[in-house]
């Protein structure tokens, strides 16, 4: 087994990259962020919220994303206007013990000046990271989340289920694991349900699914197209089924929002569906949306299974892309890091492709770059959305 | 993954389920084994597609995944196809759809 080793936080945990995040607090600082990080955009990635009113949870979760374990130290940048608290914002980054730099544009003398300022900051939190060793790090120390996007007939046969072969080994050596989009999880609540740790655990599954069903029932999502069923899916619970291999066969120990962190390994199921009236439109209204969220609670890496073929990366936290149909990895092999499609032509197994994917998790918590973070993909989105904490009854004892 | 004396075109995805999925095109007429037994495969089956591993009685629950994935709404024989015309969703029905029951050519 490849030995781990990871940079060590003040809270504990132990990050797999060590970035310096340029993050802008309102889409008007964005450009100014993008160039400060562009000389060094391998180790410096920019992330950001881009709206100008407040909201707790956009609060929260840059709060979580800046001190994410794979992040060694943030520059803040503001126009100075926003509403965004960048002021409780760095002090949470500063409690961290991370080096944390408050860039203002309207204070520091416009565009240039401030990207000037940025890009030395840059350089000198560069040359300070670059001299923290790396201390040993355990498989049980990882969270691994899992999406899909861009899905068709074959992922359901193939990189889910490997997928969630992956998640089965990483769970038994005491990995956290998080699976999500509940709104592709209509249907499976029953056998869902039956792998909860708990009775109450199990209720509240069976709610979180309730409430994707009803939210996205206002929001009148199709979710099953005339595609779908010429792919072979007759019923949504069948399409939804597809989705839910990812989260293999593991018992589910807990329920968590984006933000939460497990608090020990095992399967988590992470609710990304607001609560509350229907507010700010589709939950998540792109991939990179979910990949975020799971990064917030935590991950440092994530599973990415696609059939018609994404090739999205991820700020931060490296994703790895598990191609499922085959026909698509012989166009697109040099963005995917697995072949899963091997599992539909019938040269490999489910377990054989699961060994493969889990090796290749802890390759890329070793160090090794994935094909998204080799060419350079750092995408990033995050928007509006309300959350209730959770309930006592969804984490483990 | 399924029985050694099975066309390898087609995958069960759990020993619990009631349907196989063809990862690759089967034509119809043609004889495949199905769990030892030869069959003659009455509609052509396009990638991704589901066929009747044993006899489903109209009600029964069809299972893929090791989980119900609807109810069947006719009697459905070894080696049929499995889809619109004979399996409904127990939650959202897919009455939406105008495309025929074999797809869409």
């Amino acid at each position: 087994m490849t030995a781990l080793s990871g940079y060590l936080r003040a809270d504990g945990r132990k990050g797999i990259r060590n970035r310096v995040a340029v993050a802008y607090l309102v889409e008007c600082a964005h450009h100014v962020a993008r160039e400060i990080a562009w000389p060094h955009r391998d180790e410096a990635h920019v992330i950001g919220f881009p709206g100008c009113y407040p909201n707790s949870y956009a609060q929260t979760m840059m709060e979580r994303l800046c001190t994410h374990p794979n992040v060694g130290a943030v520059l803040l940048v503001s126009l100075g206007c926003e509403s965004f608290n960048r002021h409780k914002l760095a002090e949470v980054i500063a409690a961290s013990g991370r080096p944390v730099e408050v860039l203002v544009i309207q204070r520091a003398g416009g565009t240039a000046a401030t990207i000037a300022q940025g890009q030395a900051w840059v350089e000198h939190a560069l040359a300070q990271l670059a001299g923290q060793a790396r201390v040993p790090m355990e498989v049980s120390e990882l969270v691994v989340g899992t999406v899909c996007g861009g899905s068709d007939g074959t992922s359901g046969l193939s990189g889910n289920p490997a997928a969630g072969r992956a998640f089965d080994k990483l769970v038994a050596a005491g990995a956290a694991c998080i699976f999500e989009e509940t709104g592709e999880l209509i249907g499976c609540e029953d056998i869902m349900a039956e792998r909860a740790a708990t009775p109450e655990l199990a209720g509240e599954l069976r709610a979180a699914v309730e409430k994707a069903a009803r939210y996205y029932a206002t929001l009148g999502y199709g979710s099953f197209a005339a595609g779908n069923a010429d792919g072979g899916l007759t019923t949504i619970e069948e399409k939804s089924l597809g989705a839910y291999a990812k989260s293999g066969r593991s018992r589910i120990s807990g329920l968590i929002k984006p933000g939460d962190i497990p608090p020990k390994g095992g399967l988590y199921l992470m609710d990304v569906v607001p609560d509350g009236e229907v507010r700010f439109g589709f939950p998540n209204i792109s991939d990179n949306a979910e990949i975020v969220e799971m990064m917030a609670s935590g991950a440092h890496l994530t599973l990415f299974v696609t059939g018609r073929g994404s090739v999205v990366g991820s700020a931060l936290a490296p994703v790895i892309k598990i191609a499922a149909n085959p026909e698509m990895y012989a166009r697109l092999s040099a963005d995917m890091d697995i072949n899963a499609g091997r599992i539909i032509t019938g040269e490999g197994t489910l377990d054989a492709v699961g060994d493969e994917i889990f090796d290749r998790v802890l390759a890329t918590a070793a160090g090794q770059p994935t094909c998204s973070e080799a060419m350079g993909h750092a995408e990033f989105i995050l928007t509006y959305k309300t959350f209730e904490p959770i309930g006592p009854a969804c984490l483990p004892a | 993954m399924s029985d050694p004396a099975t066309d390898d075109r087609l995958l069960l995805l759990s020993p619990a389920d009631n349907v196989l999925v063809a990862r690759a095109p089967i034509a119809a007429g043609e004889r495949i084994w199905l769990d030892g037994r030869q069959l003659t495969v009455g509609a052509a089956l396009s990638m991704g597609h589901k066929l009747a591993r044993r006899a489903i009685a109209a009600g029964d629950s069809v299972v893929k995944y090791g989980a119900v994935i609807g109810t069947a709404t006719a009697d459905i024989a070894p080696g049929a196809h499995v889809h619109l015309h004979n399996l409904r969703s127990n939650y959202t029905a897919t009455y939406a759809l105008d495309a025929p029951a074999g797809g869409t050519p």
